[in-house]
């Protein structure tokens, strides 16, 4: 018999496919229908975030950070704002910390409200995704009412939070989280026992705990291998170490633990935001340190150094002593960590930004070895990938 | 100055003396030194050490100096979920200092060392698979270095006639314009026009004022 050369077959997957996530490029070498090697391309949503930062001043870079992960803002400018908090040395009120878990957790719920959704629609269930991005529009008016805009909130602030909340939108929140728990059981219905979409994402991608610290596993990925490690209970910030809630970790790590312990972050985002409007204390949310953030409008309307104030702070900006921290927060992804370098002038001298995504997309290769092409897009759908924060 | 954190510092200077310079500490945040040639030890130390065991390499990134000799720090952020504990690992490097890879002591190194590869220029020896990362196919240059332009210096365009994308010199409608804020009393360092000629007409009398 005549010998017959087989060769793997390279196919190019994206950067403008829908399963994608973005303008993501992979490069698959294919052993038929198996997957053989992964190759992620990641680059093309580069907008150079961290060299435009240095340019500008410490509150003009704040916008930035809405850019980044754009599914989940408030929780990068929430680490930018505590970086810079940190090499200040001030403090926050506390409405204003309160405020920020709020957000933070209105944030979580949606993230998670896409990922999941999106990753359903991935895997072939379409009815989640309508349902869900209803919740989510609720969820962006809370964002819009407090800040303005529904995306790109530019709402913490280096120093507290941009303004207080407006009257009444506390019972408003309260009342989506009456209602909301039947939104997600509704879903869960649709998902979690379902065989197709269990045959599609049990024992897929599987990371053990060994290997989810060693490729850098943040955030539900992590948590999903088994390693109870949540920096909102582990390395509190703002007023985390008040609320009372849980942290559900997974077995097997693979995809359905994924999508299970993301399903239960929501529930405990909930409790954290009753929590948190409970406890609420009355007074500034923002700190009235005023080389640091601006007098309420009234008083520039009669005192001079007022006026001086402002105007300095939204032309020069002010100096941060100079130092160096690494301060990262939870962020609905994983771990969102800003390395903030200030040389003691009013602009950042060096602003690395550390996403989870990035990590995660590394490790395609290996969660992906072996799988079938189809399962490559359940792995990519169950970590939560969004390129503006991997491409910065 | 966190006792405890100094303790660690003192612990790990103490048990690699060559690979651990200095142990300093920043907002309560440890901040070990280290030569290029001793980083994959101290980060397989740190890794397996029963005092350290900082099992997750977060993050690798650069920082550019340029008034140093050796203007680059690549800095390794490390956190160990057994101790609650994040420490920092700095090396320094010069335009053609070659790091060695740690890519074999945490498998996440892969991708960072690829980073500040593209983004500073910075070597890593022993990377599999150092290739650019963020930049376009084909770019050249490292942008995050100090001495490369905001603006860059090509743009992109599609061209209708040859049906592709192009690259051409950049263009600016408007100068890019970087104001400085700083005060003239709190030591600004530019040089007003006409200040060069207080150098050459010394005036008897009349003390040499410094530029600014």
């Amino acid at each position: 018999m005549a010998q017959t050369e087989i060769k793997n077959l390279t196919i190019n997957f994206g950067p403008q496919h829908p399963a994608a996530h973005g303008v993501l490029r992979l490069v698959l070498e294919m052993d038929g229908e198996v997957v053989e090697r992964a190759d992620p391309h990641i680059g093309l949503l580069h907008r150079g975030t961290e060299k435009l930062i240095e340019y500008k001043t410490y509150l003009q870079a704040v916008p930035y950070f809405d850019r980044l992960d754009y599914v989940s803002p408030m929780c990068q400018e929430h680490a930018f704002a505590l970086a810079t908090e940190k090499l200040l040395g001030i403090e926050v009120p506390e409405r204003g910390q309160y405020i920020r878990v709020l957000f933070s957790e209105i944030t979580r719920l949606l993230n998670h409200l896409l990922n999941i959704s999106a990753y359903a629609l991935d895997v072939g269930a379409m009815t989640p995704l309508l349902w869900w991005f209803e919740e989510r529009e609720k969820l962006m008016e809370f964002y819009e009412r407090v800040s303005g805009a529904r995306l790109h909130s530019a709402y913490f602030r280096p120093g507290g939070v941009a303004r207080d909340m407006p009257a009444g939108i506390g019972d408003d929140i309260l009342a989506f989280c009456d209602s909301f728990p039947k939104m997600i059981d509704d879903v869960e219905s649709l998902l979690t026992e379902n065989r197709i979409f269990k045959q599609r994402t049990v024992d897929i991608g599987i990371a053990t705990a060994e290997q989810a610290m060693d490729w850098g596993f943040s955030g539900p990925m992590l948590r999903a291998s088994g390693v109870p490690w949540d920096l909102r209970k582990s390395q509190p910030y703002d007023v985390y170490e008040k609320m009372d809630f849980d942290v559900p970790i997974g077995k097997n790590g693979d995809c359905y633990d994924r999508y299970l312990v993301r399903i239960e972050e929501m529930r405990q985002s909930l409790r954290i935001m009753r929590q948190s409007l409970e406890q609420m204390p009355d007074g500034p949310v923002r700190t009235t340190d005023r080389k640091v953030s601006p007098p309420p409008r009234a008083e520039m309307k009669r005192s001079m150094e007022a006026l001086i104030h402002h105007f300095k702070l939204y032309t020069e900006g002010y100096h941060v002593p100079e130092g160096e921290t690494y301060t990262a927060v939870e962020a609905p992804k994983g771990e969102f960590g800003v390395y903030l370098v200030s040389d003691g002038s009013n602009k950042p001298y060096r602003c690395y930004i550390r996403a989870p995504g990035y990590a995660f997309l590394q490790a395609t290769d290996f969660l992906g070895k072996g799988h079938m092409l189809a399962d490559v897009v359940a792995i990519v759908g169950s970590m939560d990938i969004v390129f503006g924060e991997i491409d910065r | 100055m966190n006792p405890a954190l100094q303790d660690l510092g003192d612990y790990i200077t103490g048990a690699l003396p060559e690979a651990a310079l200095d142990a300093t500490q920043d907002h309560d945040e440890l901040i070990l030194l280290c030569p290029a040639e001793h980083v994959a030890r101290l980060l397989t130390f740190l890794r397996d050490d029963a005092s350290c065991l900082f099992k997750q390499l977060t993050a690798i990134c650069g920082a550019d100096y340029p008034e140093r000799a050796e203007r680059f720090d690549v800095v390794y952020n490390l956190l160990s979920f057994r101790h609650n504990q994040r420490i920092r690992v700095k090396v320094r490097a010069g335009e053609d200092t070659v790091v060695p890879s740690v890519a074999a002591v945490f498998s996440a190194a892969g991708w960072y060392e690829r980073e500040v590869w593209d983004l500073y220029g910075v070597m890593f020896d022993g990377n599999p698979d150092l290739r650019r990362i963020l930049t376009d196919y084909g770019f050249d240059g490292h942008p995050l270095r100090k001495d490369f332009p905001l603006t860059g210096f090509v743009e992109v365009r599609y061209d209708e006639e040859q049906k592709r994308v192009v690259y051409e010199p950049v263009k600016l409608t408007q100068q890019f314009r970087s104001f400085d804020f700083m005060s003239p009393w709190e030591g600004a360092n530019y040089i007003l026009p006409g200040d060069e000629k207080a150098e050459d007409a010394e005036m008897p009398g009349v003390a040499k004022k410094s530029g600014g």
